[in-house]
């Protein structure tokens, strides 16, 4: 066991962890030793090939498919130097107002996340794509809601340079994406940050951090760690969690913290989603140019889903198509006139959903779809449809129908369809990216696990900065509200360092 | 080199893979080669307890059929198969209905994971993105 001391210790280098180097780093200046620890590896830039088992493999956690307890979903995360924004699209949105007025934590209002998040879109310069930059598979979900009265709306992106490759899912083979792994981390690490890879934190002590640092396999990709492979503790006199909704409830739980805080994995919701793919009588430019740059967000309230245009790769399409055989090849055959749609179900919390450790403290989440939940994905299902035939595809799959394949039809017909539609667990594809509680923002441990400003209730050294620390489902793509939130935690910290360090 | 998952349960996987996606029952030698090979690498990372439990699916689906069509799954053709499959996947056991899920998402992993599958559907994504159509 090698021991080391730092002031700071982070864990975990995503939207969370990257904003709380970059902002804490000033304080290197004044003598702060600051450590970040990531379990992933940091990949050198021509590494990033685009291909998709193997980029899947190197940058997901459980290559992208870590499974539910009852294995009815699977859970993408990233697992990397830049966490989960490595393989995201980047998109840069901010809660509606209803979202955060309903968190009910004290003192925290939209206007303050706006604030916050500001700071960041200038960093990662956050902007919408020009119309020369859209390609045809967002232009006809474009059209589609046009035709139908719906209100399709532009993402902004945080990308410079885009060379429009799509493959921003499997981590930007041009580094045009603006990660924490391109803008906060080498900042931080240019003030004097220590970045430790390929370094997996097994639990936490009073004021220690036990890691484990593992050698680089044999013909992985990625640089070696910094250190040495081996057991480490390393003493801390502040330790900030930022290492995903399913890593950091389940951190805290093996570190024996789950007595004093009730709701410790608790409220864990995830955006459950799936896609949908319609072929059109041409082939369109569905593999070329960003791939997510509409949504329609306007059924989130009422019918709780929200649709995001997109365009993923040949395996997790396949996967992600219902039944198997000649009906299901047919569409993977005719992928150059596909058009594709996600649908993005917003469940809230519920009591059984949660994240817990299994004997070897290993994660496990518990998730059940409630009834809104399938309402939401069915629902999503039928309006993605509706967009397919309007903008003129010749036939849809819609996975929750009994017979996936529909061929063109009217309104009207999709909605008979609709009372026909479920959701089978077990056999629906259904997976989810939007990773959220499990050490909620709050009053008390009664119904939180941190204060307002992150910290750990009873734990004045512990914090938690990342999506973990919402209360409830954000309800839309959530990297920027993380870093709104992580910049509050840092802050605080800056504001008692002198009492903290 | 650790030990193949497949390599007791070959002739039923490539049997699988063909009855999931049916243009692999024109797969080569070489071809069969990368798509194990994608399986395997995948395996590999994961709990000996799940390899185990993928070879004792696969030996489950060998023998399921002989009941009702009086043969193993390899030896049926392919529309029987298809039955075969079709019944499991609609089963009305979640853990059944699980299992084919898990076994259907490797056998489309090994096959649409190939960078050459993926050109013959017609995939062209590639890091120049817009210069290499415009």
């Amino acid at each position: 066991m090698t021991r080391h001391s730092y002031d700071i210790v982070i864990i975990g280098s995503g939207a969370g962890g990257g904003t709380v180097a970059q902002e804490l780093s000033p304080l290197c200046a004044k003598g702060a030793r600051i450590l970040v620890l990531e379990k992933g590896p940091k990949l050198r830039d021509d590494e990033f090939t685009g291909k998709e088992v193997e980029m899947s493999q190197a940058l997901y956690g459980d290559g992208g498919g870590f499974l539910t307890a009852d294995r009815t979903m699977t859970l993408a995360f990233g697992c990397a130097y830049g966490g989960s924004t490595v393989v995201y699209t980047g998109t840069s949105l901010l809660p509606p107002e209803r979202v955060i007025a309903g968190w009910n934590v004290p003192g925290l209002t939209l206007d303050e996340i706006t604030r916050r998040a500001a700071k960041y879109k200038e960093q990662n310069n956050v902007h919408p794509l020009p119309d020369s930059e859209i390609n045809q598979n967002n232009r006809l979900f474009v059209e589609g809601c046009r035709r139908l009265g719906y209100r399709a709306e532009q993402f902004p992106v945080n990308i410079k340079g885009c060379r429009g490759s799509s493959l921003c899912n499997l981590g930007c083979p041009n580094q045009a994406k603006l990660g924490t792994n391109r803008v906060q981390l080498p900042a931080a690490e240019r003030n004097g940050v220590e970045v430790v890879t390929r370094c997996e934190v097994l639990r936490l002590g009073e004021k220690k951090v036990f890691a484990r640092v593992t050698p680089k396999p044999e013909g992985a990709k990625g640089q070696p760690s910094s250190w040495a492979p081996g057991d480490y503790e390393i003493d801390a006199r502040v330790v900030v969690v930022a290492a995903s909704a399913v890593n950091s409830p389940a951190l805290l739980l093996r570190s024996g913290l789950g007595d004093g805080l009730p709701r410790l994995g608790h409220g864990f919701t995830c955006h459950p989603a799936f896609i949908l793919v319609a072929e059109h009588p041409q082939p369109i430019t569905n593999f070329v140019g960003h791939p997510k740059s509409y949504y329609l967000d306007q059924f989130a309230e009422s019918e709780r889903f929200v649709l995001e245009t997109c365009m993923y790769f040949p395996f997790i399409t396949a996967k992600s198509l219902e039944g198997f055989g000649e009906a299901h090849s047919s569409f993977l055959r005719a992928f150059p006139r596909l058009q594709m749609i996600l649908v993005l179900a917003c469940d809230h919390v519920n009591e059984h959903n949660r994240v817990s450790v299994d004997r070897d403290g290993r994660p496990v989440v518990h998730y059940r779809f409630t009834p809104e939940t399938m309402r939401g994905l069915i629902r999503g299902a039928i309006t993605s449809a509706k967009i397919f035939f309007a903008a003129g595809a010749l036939r849809a799959h819609v996975p929750v129908a009994q017979d996936p394949t529909v061929e063109t039809c009217s309104p009207e017909r999709l909605e008979e369809l609709a009372k026909t539609c479920a959701v089978v667990p077990g056999k629906t594809s259904v997976s989810a990216a939007h990773l959220q509680g499990g050490c909620a923002l709050g009053r008390g441990p009664q119904d939180s696990v941190t204060d307002p400003q992150g910290r750990v209730h009873g734990q004045p050294w512990l914090f938690v900065a990342d999506a973990s620390l919402f209360p409830n489902s954000v309800e839309i793509n959530p990297y920027l509200t993380i870093m709104a939130l992580a910049d509050r935690v840092a802050e605080t910290i800056r504001q008692e360092a002198a009492s903290l360090l | 080199m650790p030990p193949a998952v497949l390599a007791p349960v070959r002739s039923i996987f490539r049997a699988f893979v063909s009855t999931i996606v049916p243009e692999a029952a024109a797969c080569d030698e070489s071809q069969w080669a990368e798509v194990e090979a994608l399986v395997e690498e995948v395996l590999r990372e994961r709990p000996a307890a799940l390899q185990r439990q993928l070879r004792i699916a696969l030996r489950f689906l060998q023998w399921l059929p002989v009941l009702r069509f009086g043969h193993r799954f390899t030896a049926l053709e392919p529309t029987r198969r298809a039955r075969c499959l079709t019944r499991l996947e609609n089963h009305s056991l979640q853990s059944v209905r699980l299992g084919f899920w898990g076994l259907r998402t490797l056998a489309l992993l090994g096959y649409y994971g190939r960078p050459a599958a993926a050109r013959a559907i017609g995939w062209r994504a590639e890091p120049r993105g817009w210069e290499a159509v415009r």
